[in-house]
């Protein structure tokens, strides 16, 4: 869900997803490099991500991912299912 | 489907991808060791995980089995060749009566909808009758019961077609217009009937078949529109049936029918109205779509009820008249579905046998390659992943042998087509069709997960600690091995004790029945047939009377005992054939017995001339036979059987007994001649109309008097099979050229081809069963000398301890024994319930026949201990210090 979520303001290579969602947590959460590229290929084989070749800011040929129009309506699902777990957690802690 | 579209795309590019996937991992370790990060981890096992994320782990790992598994075989060549041979040997058998399953069991009609197709029979148990026929009321009455789309009577017989190059015989059937088009079958050429033809009597239009368009016209592309001539009247061909087009006749002779003529059924007025007159005509009808069998049958109770109120006279309470729906197709699968299903199982436990044999071998080389499995488990090998792997091996095994049996079937399949007997009753040509090549896959699967779970079994439970200690050791095999194989020994025991049960009652009733004193001697008599036209028009018929027709017959007989070697020479209608014809029952009345109801009992009866009784030597019982004087202008007389006077003057003489009797052929005319014909002698039982029965009633009469058509020349001495169709031939055509002469056969023949179906099924399940008692001995002897090695050190111990040669030898043998006695046991338990269920094929033998049942398991003992035999006398042999030593 978090790489979906990067993956929707711009196309980014593996390295700078690792990074992003490192940055926007606040430097809480680390992407594993084991753990992002195997997830990498099942979004692949799910069809909600696309590879194209970029270039990188070294100027190094890279595979950028991008969202597709597939991804985009999951991320959507996975986010409201997600806000609706939340709440339901912040239910449970607030009133039990 | 997207998804699966881009896991094909990935595994068809996958190098290429995995190179990019490495790229982008080299450039986020590029960039991470810029920014200072520590070391990225283990990149192999990460692209390992995407790769597994497409999920084609599976494929690779089935490609490598597959990899493994062929060098295995290649290493191995002499096992796989045996396994495979097995395996081929096996499925072919299977998939070759399973073809035949197919073709007559499964899908018996070749027409469209069958099951909506059936006969209908009508039943007078009150009068001891069952099919008796139906009267043409009641016909109409089925037609617009609303019950049938179409109800079509027909009637078989055969006709001289002249004006070919010979006169020849064909078989004819004539039917209601509407017969084609309720079987729902298109002419190749031309047209068929018109269904909604009214005509009351023969229409002169004909469909002939296939073969009679090759044979007697050369295929003649015009044929339609031509002009034909059937017992001298003249039809008009209107079409040509499809090549693999077979009527669904219940005889061979009904099914080979190669001319239909459309018959109206009703043009005998007064006698067409009577309900009370039933025709010998087989009913066949198609139900409307959609209802059941069982539906049909309800509404056509109804209807019989509803009849017998309206007409009390015609259906007298007694008589009990019902009318039953029979599906068509067991016309084709009536007889023979026992002897098929029979057939079928013995051929399956041959092929199970057959997979625990090759699990034997498999379980023999497995201990051979137990260390090396230990060796890979070792090396961090799952057990799942060995246990799959020699699963894929045996299932590559008898995929293997399933095309080796499918080619071998291909390669034989003539000479296969040939063994099957005429008599075998089918519509469809043979066909190795998809149906039978996915039941042979199927059979390979099967087998191959059968034969290779012990194994398999084996592998997953293998204490890898223990082999590899034991192996280092030198010695193999382990004791739970052995109790397996030992297992499947006893097994395949019990399975060929079971086949050969049955193939040792079948051979008894195969013997009996040939044993069976015949009561009439076949022995140097050879038949002739020959046919005298009945043309519709009776003032063309020239043997129109009795006194026309014994003026030929006198002749006939007279030149006949001039051919060289004839001693005796005798003329009979058709069915006085010994063995050879469907019966030609007529009603009976019986003066003075009031039979229950309307309905008189039919009885099989024949016309001969004077001489047949002491050609085919039946014996005279009581009172006379028939002599010259016995002629159209004497009183009628008969000669009756013993079961005949049995049946029906229990107690009292015969002779002097008076009754009557229906027409003899079936067709338009119904009424029983008018005249009391006098029994005047009493014959022995002959098994001239079934050998597996002596007593059924049998009325004789004299030809003198009657104007058979389908004639016998019976010709008794020292004959020239070669040279005798064509003398008779010659004979009858210098009385008259116009008759056809066929059907040339000695009564030898006569008697065995009655017993080919039962000596085919005997022959396929004998050869089974030595087949299955083989591949037994094999397996027992596989197992003795596995023991043997195994247990060669105990041996020599034993011999150095001063044991007698001779008692290793017992206790070998004896173990063999051990294993054939439980083999036995079991088989004795199955062979019951399977000797049971083949009762009705069995003659003269009870199902627990106790001869067969110990010959049978003494036959087996005896082949075990053979086996056992040479490993034994290795155990015998075996020298201590080499034994000692080699440990």
């Amino acid at each position: 869900m978090l790489i979906l979520r990067v993956l929707q303001s711009e196309p980014l290579h593996g390295y700078a997803i690792a990074q992003r969602i490192h940055l926007l947590s606040s430097e809480v959460l680390a992407v594993e490099e084991g753990f992002l590229y195997p997830t990498l290929q099942k979004l692949l084989r799910n069809g909600w991500v696309h590879a194209e070749w970029g270039v990188s800011e070294t100027n190094r040929k890279v595979r950028f991912y991008r969202l597709t129009a597939q991804g985009k309506s999951q991320l959507k699902h996975e986010l409201s299912s997600y806000g609706r777990i939340t709440e339901a957690i912040q239910e449970v802690l607030r009133t039990a | 489907m997207g998804e699966l579209f881009r896991r094909i795309h990935y595994l068809i590019n996958r190098r290429r991808l995995d190179a990019e996937l490495q790229s982008d991992m080299e450039f986020h370790r590029e960039m991470a060791a810029r920014a200072g990060q520590k070391n990225f981890g283990n990149a192999l096992r990460m692209r390992e995980q995407a790769y597994e994320a497409w999920g084609w782990t599976w494929l690779d790992r089935l490609i490598q089995d597959l990899r493994y598994a062929l060098r295995m075989f290649a290493k191995s060549p002499g096992f796989s060749a045996i396994a495979i041979l097995t395996m081929a040997l096996g499925i072919g058998a299977t998939t070759a009566i399973f073809s035949l399953v197919d073709a007559t069991l499964l899908h018996p009609l070749p027409y469209p909808h069958p099951e909506e197709l059936v006969r209908i029979e009508d039943d007078l148990p009150g009068a001891g009758a069952t099919d008796a026929g139906i009267s043409i009321p009641e016909w109409k009455d089925l037609q617009r019961s609303g019950i049938f789309q179409y109800v079509v009577l027909k009637v078989f017989g055969s006709a001289n077609l002249t004006g070919a190059s010979q006169p020849t015989r064909m078989q004819y059937e004539g039917v209601s217009p509407a017969y084609f088009a309720m079987l729902g079958v298109k002419p190749e050429l031309g047209r068929t009937f018109d269904p909604q033809d009214q005509t009351p009597g023969f229409t002169l239009d004909v469909v002939i078949s296939d073969g009679l368009w090759k044979r007697a016209y050369g295929s003649d592309p015009h044929i339609v529109g031509r002009t034909m001539r059937a017992d001298n009247d003249s039809y008009r061909v209107i079409g040509v049936m499809p090549p693999g087009f077979r009527d669904p006749g219940r005889t061979v002779d009904e099914r080979s029918t190669e001319q239909w003529a459309a018959v109206g059924f009703s043009d005998n007025g007064a006698q067409a109205a009577n309900r009370t007159l039933r025709a010998p005509l087989e009913t066949v009808a198609r139900l409307k779509p959609g209802l059941t069998l069982q539906a049909a049958q309800n509404r056509l109770d109804a209807l019989v009820a509803t009849l017998q109120k309206q007409f009390p006279d015609a259906y007298p309470a007694n008589s009990k008249w019902t009318v039953r729906l029979v599906p068509l197709k067991e016309n084709v699968v009536g007889n023979v579905r026992q002897s098929l299903f029979l057939l079928f199982g013995a051929v399956a436990l041959v092929l199970m046998i057959g997979c625990v044999n090759v699990a034997n071998l498999l379980l023999a080389r497995a201990s051979a390659r137990s260390r090396e499995m230990a060796v890979r488990q070792a090396l961090g090998a799952e057990r799942k992943r060995l246990v799959r792997q020699l699963l894929t091996e045996s299932l590559i095994l008898s995929l293997l042998g399933g095309v080796a049996g499918l080619v071998i079937l291909f390669s034989m399949r003539g000479f296969l087509q040939r063994l099957i007997p005429e008599s075998l009753p089918r519509l469809n040509d043979l066909a190795i069709n998809w149906t039978v090549m996915l039941f042979a896959l199927a059979a390979s699967i099967a087998a191959g997960v059968i034969f290779g779970l012990a194994p398999a079994r084996q592998a997953g439970r293998s204490n890898l600690a223990n082999t590899l200690r034991i192996e280092g050791r030198g010695s193999k095999g382990s004791t739970d091995q052995t109790r397996t194989r030992r297992v499947l020994v006893v097994t395949e025991f019990a399975l060929s004790l079971v086949l050969m049960v049955a193939a040792g009652l079948l051979l008894r009733s195969f013997w009996d029945l040939y044993q069976a004193p015949l009561g009439f001697n076949p022995q140097h008599v050879m038949s002739v047939q020959l046919w005298l036209p009945s043309p519709n028009d009776p003032k063309t018929d020239v043997y129109g009377t009795a006194a026309q027709e014994s003026a030929f017959a006198r002749e006939l007989l007279r030149r006949s005992r001039l051919l060289q070697g004839v001693q005796e020479a005798a003329l009979g209608s058709e069915p006085s054939i010994p063995l050879e014809h469907d019966g030609n029952r007529s009603q009976l009345i019986v003066e003075g017995h009031q039979s229950p109801g309307k309905q008189p009992p039919l009885v099989e009866r024949s016309e001969v001339t004077p001489e047949y009784f002491h050609l085919l030597e039946i014996p005279l019982l009581r009172g006379r036979l028939f002599n010259n004087g016995d002629n159209e202008k004497a009183p009628l007389v008969a000669v009756v059987n013993q079961a005949m006077a049995r049946t029906y003057w229990r107690g009292e003489d015969a002779i002097g007994k008076r009754l009557m009797l229906g027409r003899g052929r079936p067709g338009v005319g119904l009424d029983p001649q008018k005249a009391w014909i006098s029994i005047v002698g009493v014959v022995a039982d002959a098994r001239t109309e079934s050998l597996a029965n002596a007593g059924i009633p049998q009325i004789y009469l004299s030809m003198y008097q009657n104007t058979p058509k389908e004639l016998a020349v019976f010709l008794r001495g020292d004959l020239d099979a070669g040279a005798i169709p064509e003398q008779v031939r010659a004979t009858v055509q210098s009385v008259d050229p116009e008759l056809p002469v066929y059907g040339t056969k000695t009564l030898g023949e006569a008697v065995s081809a009655s017993l080919e179906q039962r000596r085919f099924s005997m022959d396929m399940v004998a050869a089974f069963a030595i087949t299955a008692l083989l591949l037994a001995a094999l397996g027992i002897y596989g197992v003795i000398s596995y023991i043997v090695s195994e247990r060669s050190r105990d041996i020599g111990i034993r011999l150095a301890l001063g044991a007698e040669r001779g008692r290793i030898l017992a206790m070998i043998l004896r173990q063999g024994l051990g294993l054939a006695m439980a083999g036995a046991a079991l088989g004795l338990a199955g062979s019951v319930i399977v000797s049971h269920l083949m009762a009705g094929l069995l003659y003269g033998v009870t199902p627990a026949d106790p001869l067969t049942f110990a010959g049978v398991t003494l036959a087996l003992t005896g082949v075990a201990l053979a086996a056992c035999y040479v490993p034994a006398r290795r155990a015998m042999h075996v020298d201590p210090m080499i034994a000692l030593r080699y440990e």
